[in-house]
């Protein structure tokens, strides 16, 4: 055991900081009074794991997880033309949304490289709340300012005003109903990717019904200061339902399993959405077009490695960074591991890899390096585990 | 069998006579988090003092068990590789690794000097 080895976790955004420039979760006591083990995340400390993180990943499969994801960015645009500029801003039809709806984006540099990965909310006629990863808040402020800065709009960095926690997992409606003192008079019918407006105690509450894990649940957005009480109201209501905290070990793996791409990972400057399974996300044509169009539209080289879905077998997991082969002896790697864990939920080694693209039909047989030693896998389809449907 | 001896690397020794039992101690078990693999060397393995043995896997990081003394590992811990969840719930008892039987004792850090410098 060495310390270095300690902190090897969650990929590429995982820096090791002085703690005193770090910044912290408005949630952060209760946290420490529920024995959270914390992580330097893109610049956050935050909860890694509270107890086993195996048994918060099945929490979240089998009942419930709440997570405080407030290093999440929150960026406002509005104004008359803040669809426009998120049309050209984003490589989706963000006009095309209607009020209360939910449509995951990406945010590309002209060369079609993913500057951040987004979910983009639509607040009101002429309001949208876009949400980026903490490590690329900076990246996506400027470049949405840069980018709206023709319109009639303005672009807002809410982040250290709003407060986001996760409620995920099967029982996850059934929890946010019973939540004293939280109305929320739109949850009746609610659907996927669809948000309303709620009041938890005289505090306006943003409920979205949207997460990371695969699993059905809530995202909340709300001021910092009424986030403690929120988070403690729904730790009580759902405890009897099998409601445990979560932290970032467990919903790494939630999403890893969910095949849910992560940035840094997966997604980053040197990939086009086409490679990483993004294709359908960008919508060319749309009036005035978008930054990153004429990259995308001519596409990634013939021989720019695709990501694909690993499933291996026994206990060794590869992980990120590890090399890719195929053949147990070949000299010459064929793709990098991008993610990987032994699934919680499967009992099997998973991963994410980027590999040559006459390399990703499914069954296709690869090798993983895990540190000497080379790991059969094959290409599988992803979600590697998908959610049931509802009986 | 005397008080527990420490290494820097996070592991216990237990002496009895002329073996060492080995194992990761209660501070490692946690950073590492819920162990989910551990592969240990074969009876009979020469190992060397500061050399990787074996290599202990949790889902989100991977850490090396290495041997503390020269010498010959004379027993593994079946159980542990059958069920690696007993690192994190005994660490000091059902969890242990190895054991291995030495010529001559390192040097190694008491309670107190491990407590310190975890305490770091």
């Amino acid at each position: 055991m060495t310390e270095g080895e300690f902190h090897r976790l969650i990929g590429e955004l995982t820096v090791a900081l002085d703690p005193d420039t770090l910044r912290r979760s408005p949630l952060e006591a209760v946290h420490r009074a529920a024995g959270a083990s914390f992580t330097d995340f893109a610049g956050w400390q935050m909860p890694l794991r509270y107890g086993s993180e195996l048994a918060e990943h099945h929490a979240v499969r089998t009942a419930a997880g709440l997570f405080d994801l407030s290093h999440m960015a929150e960026i406002l645009v509005l104004g008359p033309e803040a669809p426009a500029a998120l049309d050209r801003a984003l490589a989706g039809h963000l006009s095309g949304i209607e009020e209360g709806q939910a449509k995951y984006s990406l945010l590309l540099a002209e060369d079609g490289g993913i500057i951040d990965d987004v979910v983009v909310y639509r607040t009101g006629p002429d309001r949208f709340l876009v949400v980026a990863n903490a490590g690329n808040r900076d990246a996506a402020v400027a470049a949405l300012r840069e980018r709206a800065a023709g319109f009639d709009c303005v672009v807002a960095d809410e982040s250290d005003d709003v407060a986001l926690i996760a409620l995920q997992g099967p029982r996850a409606e059934e929890i946010l109903r019973e939540v004293e003192g939280f109305d929320i008079p739109g949850l009746d019918g609610l659907r996927s990717y669809r948000a309303v407006s709620g009041d938890f105690r005289g505090h306006e509450v943003f409920v979205a019904r949207t997460g990371y894990t695969g699993e059905d649940g809530f995202e909340l957005y709300l001021d910092p200061d009424a986030a403690p009480a929120l988070w403690e109201a729904l730790s009580e209501t759902g405890a009897g339902a099998g409601l445990v905290p979560c932290g970032l070990a467990a919903r790494d793996t939630l999403r890893l399993e969910a095949g849910m791409p992560l940035y840094g990972n997966e997604l980053t400057r040197a990939t086009l959405p086409q490679q990483v399974g993004l294709g359908r996300v960008p919508v060319p044509g749309k009036p005035g077009g978008f930054v990153g169009e004429e990259a995308v539209a001519a596409g990634p080289a013939p021989d720019a490695p695709v990501l694909v879905g690993l499933a291996g077998e026994g206990r060794r997991a590869g992980r990120s960074g590890y090399a890719v082969f195929a053949s147990g002896d070949a000299q010459e790697p064929v793709g990098v591991v991008t993610s990987g864990a032994l699934s919680p939920t499967l009992g099997h080694p998973i991963a994410m890899a980027l590999v040559h693209p006459r390399l990703t039909e499914p069954g296709t047989p690869l090798w993983i390096d895990v540190r000497g030693t080379r790991m059969p896998a094959r290409v599988v389809v992803m979600p590697f585990s998908a959610r049931k449907k509802k009986s | 069998m005397s008080a527990l001896h420490y290494t820097a690397e996070h592991e216990w020794v237990a002496v009895d006579g002329d073996v060492a039992r080995i194992g990761i101690t209660e501070y490692a078990a946690e950073q590492l988090g819920d162990v989910v693999f551990v592969e240990l060397p074969a009876v009979g393995t020469a190992v060397t003092a500061g050399r990787v043995v074996g290599e202990i896997e949790s889902t989100k990081s991977v850490g090396e068990l290495y041997a503390p003394v020269d010498g010959e590992v004379v027993e593994t811990n079946h159980a542990v590789v059958d069920d690696p969840s007993l690192v994190n719930s005994d660490p000091l008892g059902a969890g242990w690794m190895i054991a291995v039987r030495f010529a001559s004792l390192p040097t190694m850090l008491t309670a107190d000097e491990y407590a310190a410098l975890i305490a770091e």
